[in-house]
């Protein structure tokens, strides 16, 4: 087949028409091969579709998310349910019940994220939003990573391990060594750093090696991630003194990320490094030469290798970055909010991190306001749970339609009624 | 081959690009040596000379009674190590001349290695014995999931559709059931209605792949979680505000007669509920289906080649839709096994990471129904393992055992089964 | 079955690829549809084959109007293709190949009838003389075997128009003549045949009307005995001087020297590249002829390391080259065009301007200490796309919008941006209109004259023709004989068959 691949070129019309000396000019300007689109939009970056979404069709796509999740919200509140048996006697408790329902959840998802309006101090009133920063922070470690990797042409699935493992190290630098404040955070910073890189290496090298498919070795490093974890936590070196629960003894203050804003929130330094990292992301992507080879890399392989590109060094280094990055997710967690290592510790970041590069366009600044978004819908859930009654797996649904609607774009066009582009426009590549 | 010497006189075969599969790999070689090694070396070696392991074998409801098996520990560990080496060579062998080995080898290796971490682990403990039939009845049973699991995912990548969403699909199939069975006060019914959760799960993964070509692996990451979203949701809601929607309800045991008295054998294979023997025709059924029929030819056609298909009058697309829903509605069904089959109410993300494991099991059995089978019998054997294991008291952390699937996996996609493909087409849209 | 295609018309956006052709083919007769790489041949045949929706226009069969929705409806109208890529899928047999689509089934279970498949291929296979096994895996086979399974799989189902898109673009001479044989023996059993092709020579040899499309339109029929040139200018549009104004080379010392050098597919051990040995000197011109798969890619990726040499060097300037990485060939001032321009010569979805560095990113001035400088990337765009002609609505735009000519300019203007000792040149015209090749052929030229060694790998004769100070052809991955220029068409076309010249002569 390599032979009928090589001629490849001979395939469909090649409208040349636009070159100089063509005899008779007649077809359009820049015209493109269909043929060709076709093999372009194969081999280019697979998540090409989200990456050129555009801003209309995130905001459509988040009020379409939020509707869906109204209807599931009417239908499991025990008033409306009670009101819509009798309709068609007083249709108006029904409307009444939905309107309570919906008001509920929603002044709670803003009251839980955004501003607390019962407050009675300032510190009250705004405590919502650093909430919903905090939860955003591990947010944009993990998704600036995993965009690295979406644009470098790599599917990273393993933030969830990376994250651990990161967080396993730095932790354990934090509870073990005891030393003064800046350097004691800085080592364990580090430290979580570069355990998420050593098992973001793993994929990439396997990957730059023997081809394995990173998709699949990632997923399969979470769960090792997780058991290794789980084993480290029997151990000695782990465990918490007098605790027979899989539990580290917290880590010591000297290698905690400072408050931001004073005791009264949790808001932590580390939000304003995880800024800090997506400035260096989009220095990295954009401005810098290796950027550039993991940019040639991701969209087209064999182009970026006859060019002089190491491939296979581009793929293990993608994975180390996304990795680090990973690992600082971890930091935000075992450093900043929760202060001590378990197997919850990653929680569902690693996944939600995937949406929240997804949603960002893995563009760095796409990310840092994606993670803000989901950052806050988490820090809502207290709220949800108290104030309306809704457990907060509503959250993950509004979250994974979002992204569901993101993809294809077509979908909420169609929904809303709005006109289709007129092309695609055009990406800085 | 005879064509192959007809046109000795044409141009050479270029792999110009490289792109031929063939490769003679070491890889497996060395894995597999590696790991057969460790086991000579460890077990096998670290057997204390002169103690024996006693396997049990019988049940108490057995027909003909056998006898407990005793081995001496270190000479069976070291046997069944040099056994796994010799395999080794085989496969050493084999790939010299680029060729691959049967289907059969992973399974007789990893029997070797696994009778020798048994017998290892069950060396010089009076009083406790290897409960042979109990650890392979329960293998049989945790792996009624995982292959399930691997059939929904064989059958969407041979018709080109990576399906990461098995996941949400059990999870969906055991919610379904439950719920539904619940209603109707019968586990049957929750039997019925399992396919139709999953299947539908496979239609929106069908949808956004087709329709609107988004990327399979985005659409089957997120539907797991709107899965596990929605179940949650509706879990903490309405199940939680009405407990009888959500009862334990639990598929009775059907003996075959005959064939449930046979020693070992029956009890293990034959003292099984319903959905456990709709597992054996399914595995059955669709092995025939899809190598031999005429569905099975277009649908690995869309998959290898999906322009290919088209201009001989298939229509791929469709073909992608029906047969991810399909595939849908098995791993669906296979969901009912975490509720009504094993006697257990909803609960939470209970599916538990089991659609990960389906999925590798789907690779190592390199995309057929009767690979994916004996992986998942082989993960089911680890799982068990583990809980037998951690019965004994063995030296060895579960969490390790808990690994070796995931492990394994990698070892594979490494290179074990780099001899094998995927599908040609899968992932890539189909755009006339 | 006579076929008769009316006014048709297929556009892309904005592109009309098909303007209203109309074409008949009568039963027991060869059409020949002539026409250049582009031309709108495959396109008019994809929506007969109702691959594509047409635009507007009518398709009749035996004078009744039919509208095809899918190649399957055609089929069953008894219409055939050989597709140009070979629609087989490679894991399987030939007996499932041919199948696929029209199985037929047995026994109670309604399962494959194989038996039935294999008695058919082989009755067909017998008929025409093919020797194709039908338990062949077709990813085993050779290209010429795979196309006459594609032929077997059109007759099995009793295809009264056969259609074949560039039957011989991946074939031998000998093999060519073979297919036209076979194509004569179905014309003489009552198939209507369309032959699409820009061969020449096999519409002499076998067509009974041609019709000849430019630029998506009819502009004329001819003869088959009409002669070549008529056909060509009618083809091209204007009369067409075979050769390139160049002044003779005034070659220097032998800069790049290549030495029994081999490549072999790890894969299949499959010697590809069979002990060459080739110099080119400075302000040389040196082609490499031959047939499509004989060794003639491989010798330009192992020049440049994209695939691994299995023995022998290759020097430059008595520096070795062998066993280093591209990066440092590349270095070494070599220029590299690369013979698949989309899949290794540009990114897509990359602007003109990052795929003019695409390999000079990382060095001064396009960037310091691993920082672009993106105001010097601009410039650079903006100079070479004015250097290079380079038709582009902005140096911003995507790569992949460009015309498959201006993408070629892209990569070369990239590629003569360096100081070069040597450039090698993969099928640096394929798929170009003839304003974009006189404008290729000029750079390279003039890359000569300037002193450069260079190497052009091309499987038009017409090009090593206008080109070459020297002419290597190879065969079987190996170097048949190194000729001058002046050797005539004839003499090539049996070394490009394997003979030496003195026996070819």
């Amino acid at each position: 087949m390599s032979d009928a691949d090589a001629s490849r070129d001979k395939d469909e019309p090649k409208p040349d028409a636009v070159d100089t000396k063509a005899p008779e000019p007649e077809g359009a300007g820049g015209a493109t091969d269909p043929s060709d689109t076709e093999e372009q939009s194969r081999s280019q970056s697979v998540l090409r579709q989200i990456l050129e979404s555009s801003t209309l069709v995130v905001v459509m796509a988040v009020v379409a998310a939020l509707l869906i999740a109204g209807i599931l919200i009417c239908f499991a509140d025990e008033d409306v349910r009670t009101a819509a048996g009798y309709f068609f006697s007083q249709p108006a408790d029904m409307f009444s019940a939905i309107g309570d329902a919906l008001g509920g959840a929603y002044s709670a998802i803003f009251q839980g994220a955004v501003v607390n309006l019962q407050a009675e101090s300032f510190a009250g009133f705004i405590k919502p939003f650093t909430q919903t920063l905090t939860m955003a922070t591990p947010l944009i470690f993990a998704g600036l990573g995993l965009g690295i990797g979406f644009r470098a042409g790599l599917f990273n699935i393993g933030a969830q391990g990376q994250l651990l493992i990161g967080a396993a190290l730095g932790a354990f630098i934090g509870f073990t060594f005891h030393l003064p404040f800046p350097i004691h955070l800085l080592l364990a910073v580090i430290g979580c750093a570069l355990g998420g890189a050593i098992w973001g290496f793993i994929p990439g090298f396997l990957k730059a090696r023997t081809g394995a498919h990173e998709v699949i070795v990632t997923i399969m490093l979470n769960y090792i991630a997780l058991y290794l974890v789980a084993y480290l936590l029997t151990r000695e070196a782990f465990q918490r003194e007098g605790s027979s629960n899989p539990i580290s003894p917290i880590v010591d203050e000297s290698a905690q990320y400072p408050l931001l804003l004073g005791s009264q929130f949790n808001l932590h330094w580390g939000f304003i490094l995880a800024l800090g990292c997506a400035w260096f992301a989009w220095w990295l992507m954009e401005r810098s030469t290796l950027g550039f080879e993991l940019r040639a890399v991701g969209a087209n392989p064999h182009a970026a290798r006859t060019a002089g590109m190491n491939v296979s060094k581009a793929y293990i280094l993608v994975m180390v970055i996304a990795g680090a990055f990973a690992g600082l997710a971890g930091s935000a967690q075992v450093l900043g909010t929760e202060k001590v290592l378990t197997t919850a510790t990653a929680g569902s970041i690693g996944f939600d991190a995937i949406t929240v590069a997804l949603l960002g366009r893995s563009r760095p600044l796409g990310t840092v306001f994606a993670a803000i978004l989901f950052g806050g819908l988490r820090a809502a859930g207290p709220t949800l749970q108290v104030q309306a009654g809704l457990p907060v797996d509503i959250v993950l649904v509004i979250q994974a339609l979002i992204v569901l609607f993101i993809a294809a774009p077509p979908l909420v066009r169609s929904m809303f009624r709005l006109p289709a582009p007129a092309h695609e426009k055009e990406v800085a590549a | 081959m005879s064509a192959m010497t007809t046109e000795a006189s044409s141009a050479p075969q270029q792999g110009a690009s490289g792109q031929v599969v063939k490769t003679k790999s070491w890889k497996a070689t060395i894995g597999l040596g590696a790991v057969a090694l460790i086991s000579l070396l460890f077990f096998g070696f670290g057997t204390p000379t002169g103690v024996q392991t006693t396997f049990t074998v019988a049940t108490s409801t057995d027909f003909i009674a056998v006898p407990s098996i005793t081995v001496p520990a270190r000479a069976a560990a070291v046997t069944l190590s040099i056994v796994a080496l010799l395999l080794t060579g085989y496969v050493a062998f084999r790939a010299n001349q680029f060729r691959k080995v049967g289907v059969w080898l992973p399974i007789v290796y990893g029997m070797a290695i696994m009778g020798a971490l048994l017998t290892w682990a069950g060396a010089d403990r009076s009083g406790t014995t290897i409960q042979l039939t109990g650890l392979l009845t329960s293998a049989l049973f945790l792996a009624v999931p995982l292959v399930f699991g691997s059939l929904a995912g064989t059958l969407c990548e041979r018709s080109g559709i990576i399906n990461i969403a098995i996941e949400g699909q059990l999870l969906a199939g055991a919610f379904l059931a439950a719920l539904v069975g619940s209603m109707a006060g019968n586990a049957y019914v929750g039997l019925i209605v399992a396919p139709i959760a999953g299947g539908l799960v496979g239609l929106l993964l069908a949808i956004f792949a087709t329709k609107y070509w988004v990327n399979q692996i985005v659409v089957g990451v997120v539907l797991n979680m709107l899965v596990i979203g929605l179940t949650s949701f509706f879990f903490s809601t309405m199940m939680t505000d009405d407990p009888s929607l959500n009862q334990s309800l639990s598929l009775p045991s059907i003996d075959i007669p005959l064939l449930a008295s046979i020693p070992v054998l029956g009890p293990v294979l034959f003292q099984q509920n319903l959905l456990v023997y709709i597992m054996y025709v399914v595995v059955i059924v669709l092995q025939i289906m899809l190598f031999k029929s005429r569905w099975g030819l277009r649908v690995r056609a869309v998959g290898e080649h999906p322009k290919a298909a088209d201009t001989v009058g298939i229509k791929v697309n469709r073909t992608r839709v029906r047969n991810t829903m399909l595939g849908g509605a098995v791993a669906g069904l296979g969901g009912a096994f975490f509720t009504v089959a094993s006697g257990l109410a909803f609960g939470k993300e209970m599916t538990a990471g089991k659609g990960y494991i389906a999925l590798a099991a789907m690779i190592l059995g390199r995309w057929s129904p009767r690979g994916a089978l004996a992986a998942a019998l082989l993960f089911g054997f680890a799982d068990a393992l583990r809980v037998q294991l951690g019965i004994i008291g063995s030296s060895i952390p579960s969490e390790f055992l808990a690994m070796t699937p995931y492990l394994a996996t990698i070892l594979a996609v490494a290179g074990l089964v780099g001899l094998s493909r995927p599908p040609a087409a899968e992932g890539i849209p189909y755009k006339k | 079955m006579k076929l008769e295609l009316r006014e048709i018309t297929k556009k892309f956006g904005d592109f009309t690829a098909n303007d209203a052709i109309s074409i008949t083919v009568e039963s027991g007769t060869v059409h020949a549809l002539l026409g250049e790489n582009g031309a709108g041949k495959s396109t008019l045949m994809n929506v007969l084959f109702g691959l594509y929706d047409a635009d507007g226009g009518q398709i009749l069969l035996d004078d009744d109007p039919v509208v095809f929705s899918g190649p399957g409806e055609a089929m069953a109208a008894g219409i055939g293709m050989v597709h140009q890529h070979f629609m087989l899928v490679p894991p399987f047999t030939v007996a499932e190949n041919v199948m696929l689509g029209h199985e037929q089934v047995t026994g109670p279970a309604k399962l494959l009838d194989l038996a039935a498949a294999r008695s058919k291929v082989n009755e067909i296979s017998e008929r025409f003389n093919f020797h194709v096994d039908p338990d062949a895996v077709v990813e085993d086979l050779s290209v010429g075997a795979q196309q006459r399974v594609e032929i077997i799989k059109a007759l099995s189902r009793d295809a009264k128009v056969l259609i074949l898109d560039e039957p011989t673009a991946v074939l031998t001479p000998q093999e060519t003549d073979e297919l036209l044989e076979i194509v004569g023996q179905l014309r003489d059993s009552g198939t209507a045949v369309v032959l699409i092709t820009h061969k020449l020579r096999e519409v002499q040899a076998i067509a009974d009307t041609i019709t000849v499309i430019r630029r998506g339109k009819v502009v004329g029929t001819a003869e088959p005995t009409d002669s070549q040139e008529h056909l060509a200018s009618l083809m091209v549009g204007r009369d067409v001087s075979m050769t390139v104004d160049k002044e003779q080379a005034k070659p220097g010392d032998p800069v790049l020297e290549i030495n029994n050098l081999s490549v072999v597919d790890s894969a299949t051990s499959i010697t590809l590249l069979d002990d060459v040995s080739v110099e080119v000197r400075a302000g040389e011109i040196l082609a490499i002829a031959g047939v499509q798969g004989n060794g003639q890619t491989e010798l330009a990726e192992a020049i440049m390391g994209v695939v691994e040499t299995a023995g022998g060097s290759v020097t430059l300037e008595g520096k070795k080259l062998t066993g280093r990485s591209i990066r440092q060939v590349l270095d070494a001032g070599v220029g590299f065009v690369p013979e698949d321009r989309t899949e290794d010569g540009i990114v897509a979805s990359f602007t003109v301007a990052n795929n003019l560095i695409l390999d000079l990113y990382d060095r001064q001035p396009y960037s310091r200490g691993g920082a672009i400088k993106p105001s010097v990337v601009r410039d650079n765009a903006e100079e070479q796309v004015e250097r290079f002609d380079v038709r582009t609505t902005s140096i911003q735009a995507l790569t992949g919008s460009l015309s498959g000519g201006n993408q070629q300019k892209v990569v070369l203007a990239r590629e003569l941006a360096r100081d070069l000792k040597v450039l090698i040149a993969s099928q640096p015209t394929r798929g170009l209109d003839v304003g974009s090749i006189e404008f290729v052929h000029k750079r390279i030229i003039e890359e000569r004259d300037k002193g450069v060694a260079v190497i052009i790998v091309s499987s038009e004769l017409d090009e090593v023709y206008a080109l070459a100070d020297r002419i290597a052809v190879m065969y079987h991955g190996k170097i048949v004989d190194i000729v001058s220029p002046d050797t005539d068409r004839d003499t090539m076309g049996l070394m490009m068959a394997g003979a030496h010249e003195e026996e070819a002569a």
